[in-house]
């Protein structure tokens, strides 16, 4: 399987409990590893932005797809800006 | 502004949903709801276990294609649900759950009967929801319905804490009930490529999935099929989108599909895939299904495009929307030479069934059953050989009437969805073939039969085996044989009977016809025990992961041609 760079997904979801449970589910259902995850809520707080961190494999687009599908998810696409919030979280983490 | 409770509320919001059946069973957790349902024109059917319940209301929204509703409580009652949950989403069947749970100030002490029924079906429901107010009712509800219903259908749970339930609101009105969301409609210059794509093969065939249905899109495929004579197959959930008997139909295809619909893929140039998903059992090895085609795909579901298969065309769209542009789009054509072809094939690899006048036979039991039906009955089936005999034997003539556990394959289906069909389409007999295995499996819901006193007649083919895990065993294990025989072999007859139903067992009878005639007409449920021989296999039969060109058995004889 091919296998190359990390990417970044943002994600605009609905904020109440049970929203990462829908999308953490997604990819451990689909045995595709997760590598780092932000989530905060925006706004008014109805909403959150999730980040998550993935290897950019051949199951990518396939899994892009499905997350559209969780009614939750309000918007989803490939944050290349956003590698640096990874990097900038990283000392606090170690 | 009108004082209510969550429980009254979702009475009144099911009504105004247009609900006029559900099914369920009460517990701790679900009462106040229950108390509400009293005073509703609901008709409420007591099953006599959770899981029933969900088959029953997936009976039901199998033949109307509308939402049906099942209810549980907390607990036991939302796991015992799971299975039919799971099922109508691997099936894409419009439905809604209702389960209690326990008060909010307790979620997450362990509480008696508390289990996370929102974390358990994340991974089998479209979405599910957790109410955390009464307000939260009057838009959770109504979108549950919307969610259920648009564009791929699926299930939904609502699971309602009992002080939700019986939490007092003000309400100033209610909001309108919930429907499908607008179709996607195809584009225009991808109808204009399909169309062309089609004209310009020479050996096209159609794949007719259960999206065919869903999207009520029989009429619009039978003109598309007749006016550019297009032979079609169908999948496992597709049968009944065409009659068994248009010229054009190919049967269903796959690990159980008659020689000459697999080998007619083998050589089909163009491949138009609708409302369909490859499923493992339908297309075998993926990489060598079609493997000189090319491919249209057209599916509500943007996942399903190039997930399994990559299409030359990918069609975001409603099925019914595509296919009636597409009929107009496509130029008449007879293609001779590849209907010819088609009729060589199907001539020389018929699907063979020698003894289909024994009706102890497992051919025969079915196709005098058919015969002896109304032509407005409607067919469920459980999972096994039986339910492969039925899919390759009974005679569909149109969408709704043949209902099956495809996806999940889902053991103890046959008799609750019988009896949900049978409520939802009052006056028309339903048959259920199960087999000794499956019924079982829900074998109680026999009492719900007889107290709702619903017009369901089963055919149980009995091979005293778990017939298909022993013919895997035959064909795949070297004959060691385990766990697929059993040693007891109940008295079904006299089983219904103790329910209250009427009973046969044709092993006794002296003109099988004649028996299976007067079951079939008696008022009420009925089971009917055929007792058949444990050595009869489904064939042909493509071996688990391999190619469905490769078929085992199921050979015309040379004598027989």
């Amino acid at each position: 399987m091919r296998q190359s760079a990390e990417v970044v997904l943002r994600l605009q979801v609905r904020n109440h409990p049970g929203v990462m449970s829908h999308v953490c589910g997604l990819f451990a259902r689909r045995a595709f590893n997760v590598e780092g995850i932000l989530c905060l809520p925006v706004g008014d707080a109805t909403r959150s932005t999730i980040l998550l961190l993935v290897h950019d494999d051949d199951r990518l687009d396939q899994m892009i797809l499905q997350l559209r599908k969780l009614e939750d998810v309000l918007e989803i696409n490939r944050a290349h800006d956003a590698r640096e919030a990874f990097a900038t979280v990283r000392p606090f983490l170690q | 502004m009108k004082r209510t409770t969550g429980a009254e509320l979702i009475v009144r919001l099911l009504e105004r949903q247009g609900v006029t059946a559900i099914a369920g069973i009460p517990g701790g957790c679900n009462l106040p709801l229950y108390d509400a349902l009293r005073a509703s024109s609901i008709r409420h059917v007591l099953a006599r276990h959770e899981q029933g319940a969900g088959f029953i209301a997936q009976g039901m929204a199998r033949v109307t294609g509308q939402p049906a509703v099942c209810l549980g409580t907390s607990g036991p009652g939302a796991t015992n649900l799971l299975t039919a949950i799971a099922d109508a989403k691997l099936d894409s069947i419009p439905l809604v759950a209702i389960t209690g749970q326990v008060p909010r100030a307790m979620i997450g002490t362990d509480a008696f009967q508390e289990i996370d029924t929102y974390g358990l079906t994340v991974p089998i429901t479209k979405h599910n929801f957790l109410v955390r107010s009464a307000g939260e009712l009057l838009e959770v509800v109504p979108e549950a319905f919307r969610i259920a219903a648009s564009g791929r259908p699926g299930p939904v749970v609502i699971d309602v804490p009992k002080d939700v339930q019986n939490e007092g609101i003000l309400i100033d009105g209610l909001p309108l009930p919930g429907r499908p969301d607008p179709l996607p409609l195809p584009r225009a210059e991808d109808v204009a490529r399909a169309a062309a794509m089609i004209d310009a093969a020479e050996r096209p065939v159609l794949l007719v999935g259960a999206g065919v249905i869903a999207a009520g899109a029989c009429a619009a495929l039978r003109c598309i099929v007749d006016k550019a004579a297009l032979p079609s197959a169908a999948t496992l959930l597709g049968l009944g989108a065409l009659p068994y008997d248009h010229p054009r139909f190919l049967g269903m295809v796959g690990m159980h599909a008659a020689r000459s619909t697999n080998l007619a893929l083998e050589e089909c140039d163009l491949l138009v895939g609708l409302g369909v998903r490859f499923d493992d059992r339908a297309i075998g090895k993926a990489a060598e299904f079609c493997p000189d085609a090319r491919i249209i795909h057209v599916d509500i579901d943007a996942s399903e495009l190039g997930k399994i298969k990559e299409p030359t065309l990918a069609m975001r769209a409603d099925v019914g929307a595509t296919l009636r542009a597409l009929a107009a789009a496509v130029a008449p054509a007879t293609r001779p030479a590849w209907n010819r072809r088609i009729a060589r094939l199907r001539a020389e690899h018929p699907l063979v069934m020698r003894a289909a006048d024994d009706p102890l036979d497992p051919y025969g039991i079915i196709r005098h059953t058919a015969a002896m039906l109304s032509p407005d009955a409607i067919v469920t089936t459980d999972v096994g050989q039986h339910q492969m005999w039925a899919a390759q034997a009974f005679p569909c003539t149109r969408p709704r009437q043949w209902l099956t556990s495809g996806g999940l394959g889902t053991m103890g289906f046959g008799l609750p969805a019988a009896i949900g069909a049978a409520l939802a389409a009052p006056g028309r007999t339903v048959v259920c073939f199960s087999g000794d295995g499956s019924l079982l499996m829900n074998l109680q819901e026999l009492a719900t039969a007889v107290e709702e006193n619903v017009d369901v007649k089963i055919v149980l083919l009995n091979n005293a085996h778990l017939g298909l895990v022993r013919q895997h065993q035959e064909l795949f294990f070297g004959g060691r044989y385990h766990a697929s025989r059993f040693r007891t072999e109940p008295d079904f007859a006299a089983i219904a009977r103790g329910f209250g139903a009427r009973a046969w067992d044709l092993g006794d009878a002296a003109d099988p016809r004649s028996t299976l005639a007067r079951a079939l007409a008696a008022p009420g449920p009925v089971l009917v025990n055929v007792p058949i021989d444990a050595a009869e296999n489904v064939y042909p039969m493509v071996a688990p992961g391999g190619a469905n060109r490769e078929m085992i058995g199921g050979e015309l004889h040379a004598a027989e041609r």
